[in-house]
């Protein structure tokens, strides 16, 4: 370590150069903090909170289709269950969770920079998001809301409840992430360490900037179609009313240019986080460089032009359909390339099973049974029949919630002693993943079965026939439940112990292995300059000095 | 740790920061450049935000073309034309800002700067006059629509969308003279100079862009044909 012996006297005061979580201290120091370490954790206890209270109402939700006919809930209340649900899982935990929770935390060590290029609009993100998480909750007193997390029209523009308030926290949530997506962009272009160049930027990052593209490009058109939305109810402005001479089939378009996109938004910073994990542990160079960072930036670009595929039943011609069909197909492509660079990264490495690598080898398999199945919703004619059923359901949530979450997983469990400079009990770890692995398939394989035999989504009734499957998937949800709060604990309970692990136990080559574990506030005493590439598990390592004049001094 | 280096740099935080340097920025340029591309990107995020409501003003216009020709004649055409004016050369005056906060003219920055709130304010005054006559003429968005005497059924629509559109860019109009407020009161504190105007191009940006939107919604409300 070059850095440890130099001190330095400065104007910072003295926590400058202590980690940064006791750099300084009390409840205060942090609500106030500029520190995207900081901001990144208080994004991550906000969203494994959500994560919780969205996971208590999946379990009621599976409950209550433990039997046909009601079980725990009526009707009703199960509408409001499973919006709920859906709300908070989609806007408050999936979207926000990569990049403003671990993205936050990591990116910025990854370039070598001190900070994100806006360290108070990043605190500004993390309040707007508290603001918006509050008013989503408000709804529960407000009557609750039982549209579904789309919010179609008319029946939203014209159901009671709180489905107003609602829909503007999702606008408000709406700024959070273009303020992160927005940070982001100006961050990797700006904050690079010396020596940097585009194609030696980890692939985490590469991730982070299509998402961010997409944060950027497509929220502002989901934040003006919500407020269409409230406007239509509480003006009846018209424009989504077919009785006013309006479009409801309008707010579909709408909503899904944002909402299309906005899937990418949760799977390209699973991805990010795969792309670092997978060459770590397998000790070698991750194959296709390029092939995975264009890959992103394609995905992100391409997913501006399939939104319709969400709507081949609700009136369109066969020629439009034909076309969203086909371009939908085409954006499995870059998709699958990024599936086969990773096998082809781990083929003949020394791979190390290490938790993080479990996680990634499940985001694997989940990953591509969730793309493959969207193929069959991408194809018109059984797409017809599988709208609305199960099969969808299944499907969303293996890349949503499967690929999304473990992937998750797996980065907080590879930067944990990053973050926290300590080490959580692998072999415990280890099990929890295997246990969420086998807890996500049971809850989530039947409902592919159950769709394709028509059992229709969002209905807390069903036909006799399909209980064994509903049976099996409730089961399942328990084994997942119990395999992610062992996680969980698993993971806190490391945080009882001494901080003392190395910087770099993994040895990982990317910058962020060089600074302290975990990080003094300012990530590195001295600005990092580049002199390999982020994969680079060459035996004899060649050093590429690229020399820089201008940034290497402070 | 062979696999990289460090630069050690011996005057590490030991020279002052020149006034206006963030700490985690390593100079004004690299600090310049960042909050540009920020703004840009929040400038097409805005550009988008308003791109959804003239889209579907174009859907809405293109289903109900009479009923919009017709309702487009309560609006006063000569004060939207004023208006225009008044933004275009706030816009004017906001160039000349930035050149006076580059060259560093302290005295010429306030004077322009002032003269762009002055405008903006202008601009508010004739919105408001528009706005009450229409108010008072029941002119009103939605289901508060009370015009008496249409010839043309659904008129409401456009008036809907004429207050959501105008509504939003004047609210980003006041939201400017904050801004611009705030850079005056920055500026006779004597915090910009040659080397240090980032916030005035900024706020300058953001200001034509709100006047571009305008000069796009101008023609599509008041001079439809
Ligand atoms: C491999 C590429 C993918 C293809 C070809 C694909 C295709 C589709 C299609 C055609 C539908 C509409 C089905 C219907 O409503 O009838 C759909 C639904 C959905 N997909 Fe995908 N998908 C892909 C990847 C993803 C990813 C990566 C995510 C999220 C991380 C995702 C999330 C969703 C969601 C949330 C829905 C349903 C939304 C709702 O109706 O509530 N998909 N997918
Ligand atoms: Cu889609």
């Amino acid at each position: 370590m070059a850095s440890e012996n130099v001190m330095h006297a400065n104007g910072h005061g003295a926590g400058a150069h202590a980690d940064y979580l006791d750099s300084t201290k009390g409840l205060w120091s942090w609500l106030t903090t500029v520190d995207h370490k900081r901001i990144g954790l208080m994004y991550l206890w906000s969203v494994v909170f959500f994560m919780i209270t969205g996971g208590l109402l999946a379990l009621l939700i599976r409950l209550e289709l433990l039997t046909p006919g009601p079980t725990i809930m009526d009707a009703e209340l199960y509408n409001r269950a499973f919006t709920l649900h859906g709300a908070i899982m989609t806007f408050l935990v999936i979207i926000p969770g990569i990049p403003a929770a671990l993205g936050n935390f990591i990116l910025p060590l990854l370039l070598g920079a001190k900070d994100v290029a806006f360290p108070r609009l990043n605190l500004t993100s993390y309040y707007i998001y508290v603001v918006g998480a509050l008013m989503a909750l408000s709804t529960l007193i407000l009557g609750g809301v039982d549209t579904g997390w789309t919010f179609y029209t008319p029946y939203s523009s014209t159901t009671g409840g709180g489905v107003s308030m609602m829909v503007l926290a999702a606008f408000v949530l709406g700024f959070s992430s273009i303020f992160t997506g927005v940070n982001f962009i100006a961050t990797i272009h700006k904050m690079r360490a010396p020596g940097m160049g585009w194609f030696e930027l980890p692939l985490f990052a590469w991730g982070m900037y299509a998402t961010a593209l997409i944060q950027i490009l497509a929220t502002p058109v989901l934040g003006i179609t919500l407020l269409l939305l409230v406007m239509e109810r509480v003006l009846s402005v018209g424009i989504f009313d077919p009785n006013l001479g309006g479009d409801p089939v309008l707010f579909q378009h709408f909503f899904w240019f944002y909402s299309h996109p906005a899937v990418y938004i949760m799977i390209l910073p699973a991805m990010a986080i795969i792309s670092e994990v997978i060459p770590v542990f397998s000790k070698k160079t991750i194959f296709g460089y390029k092939a995975i960072a264009f890959s992103s930036v394609a995905i992100a670009l391409l997913g501006f032009l399939v939104w319709a595929h969400h709507m081949f039943t609700a009136g369109m011609s066969l020629f439009a359909g034909a076309i969203f069909s086909f371009i939908t197909f085409f954006i499995a492509v870059p998709s699958a390339i990024k599936v086969f660079n990773w096998i082809a990264t781990m083929w003949r490495g020394s791979i190390s099973m290490k938790a993080p690598m479990i996680h990634a080898i499940n985001f694997l398999l989940i990953f591509t049974i969730g793309g493959l199945t969207g193929l069959f919703l991408a194809a018109l004619s059984t797409d017809v029949h599988l709208h609305d059923t199960y099969f969808v359901v299944a499907h969303f949530h293996y890349v949503m919630a499967g690929s999304n979450m473990i992937a998750l997983l797996a980065g907080l469990h590879y930067w944990w002693p990053k973050m926290f400079g300590r080490m959580y009990n692998e072999r415990m770890a280890a099990i929890a993943a295997a246990l969420i692995f086998i807890g996500f398939n049971a809850t989530f394989l039947p409902q592919f079965l159950m769709g394709s035999r028509g059992m229709p989504r969002r209905y807390y009734n069903y036909l006799e026939q399909f209980q064994e499957l509903h049976v099996l998937s409730t089961i399942g949800s328990w084994i997942l439940a119990f395999g992610l709060f062992m996680c969980l604990a698993v993971l806190l309970a490391s945080l009882r112990g001494k901080k003392g692990v190395a910087s770099n136990p993994w040895g990982g080559k990317t910058l962020e292995w060089e600074a302290l574990s975990p990080p003094i506030t300012h990530n590195f005493e001295d600005t990092p300059v580049l002199v390999h590439g982020p994969y680079d598990y060459r035996p004899q390592p060649v050093p590429v000095v690229v020399e820089r004049e201008q940034g290497v001094t402070h | 740790m062979s696999q990289s280096t460090t630069v050690p740099s011996q005057d590490h935080h030991e020279h002052a920061h020149p006034p206006g340097l963030q700490h985690h920025f390593i100079d004004m340029r690299q600090q310049f450049e960042a909050s540009k591309i920020g703004m840009w990107l929040f400038l097409v995020t805005e550009v988008l935000l308003f791109g959804g409501l003239f889209v579907g003003y174009g859907i809405m216009h293109s289903k109900h073309p009479e009923a919009f020709i017709a309702a487009h004649t309560h609006l006063d055409w000569r004060l939207g034309a004023l208006n225009t004016i008044v933004l275009l050369v706030s816009s004017f005056t906001m160039v000349m800002g930035v050149w006076a906060a580059q060259t560093g003219q302290k005295k010429k920055l306030i004077g322009y700067l002032t003269t762009t709130f002055l405008l903006a304010g202008a601009f508010m005054v004739v919105k408001y006059i528009e706005y009450s006559h229409k108010f008072h003429e029941g002119l009103l968005p939605g289901k508060f629509y009370a015009h008496q005497g249409d010839t043309v059924p659904g008129q409401f629509m456009f008036f809907s969308f004429y207050f959501m559109m105008t509504g939003l860019h004047g609210i980003h109009v006041l939201l400017g003279m904050v801004a611009i407020a705030w850079l005056i009161w920055r500026a006779q504190k004597g915090h910009f100079s040659s080397q240090y105007y980032g916030p005035v191009d900024m706020v300058g940006l953001y200001w034509h862009l709100v006047d571009l939107i305008w000069i796009y919604l101008f023609p599509l409300m008041y001079l439809l044909t």
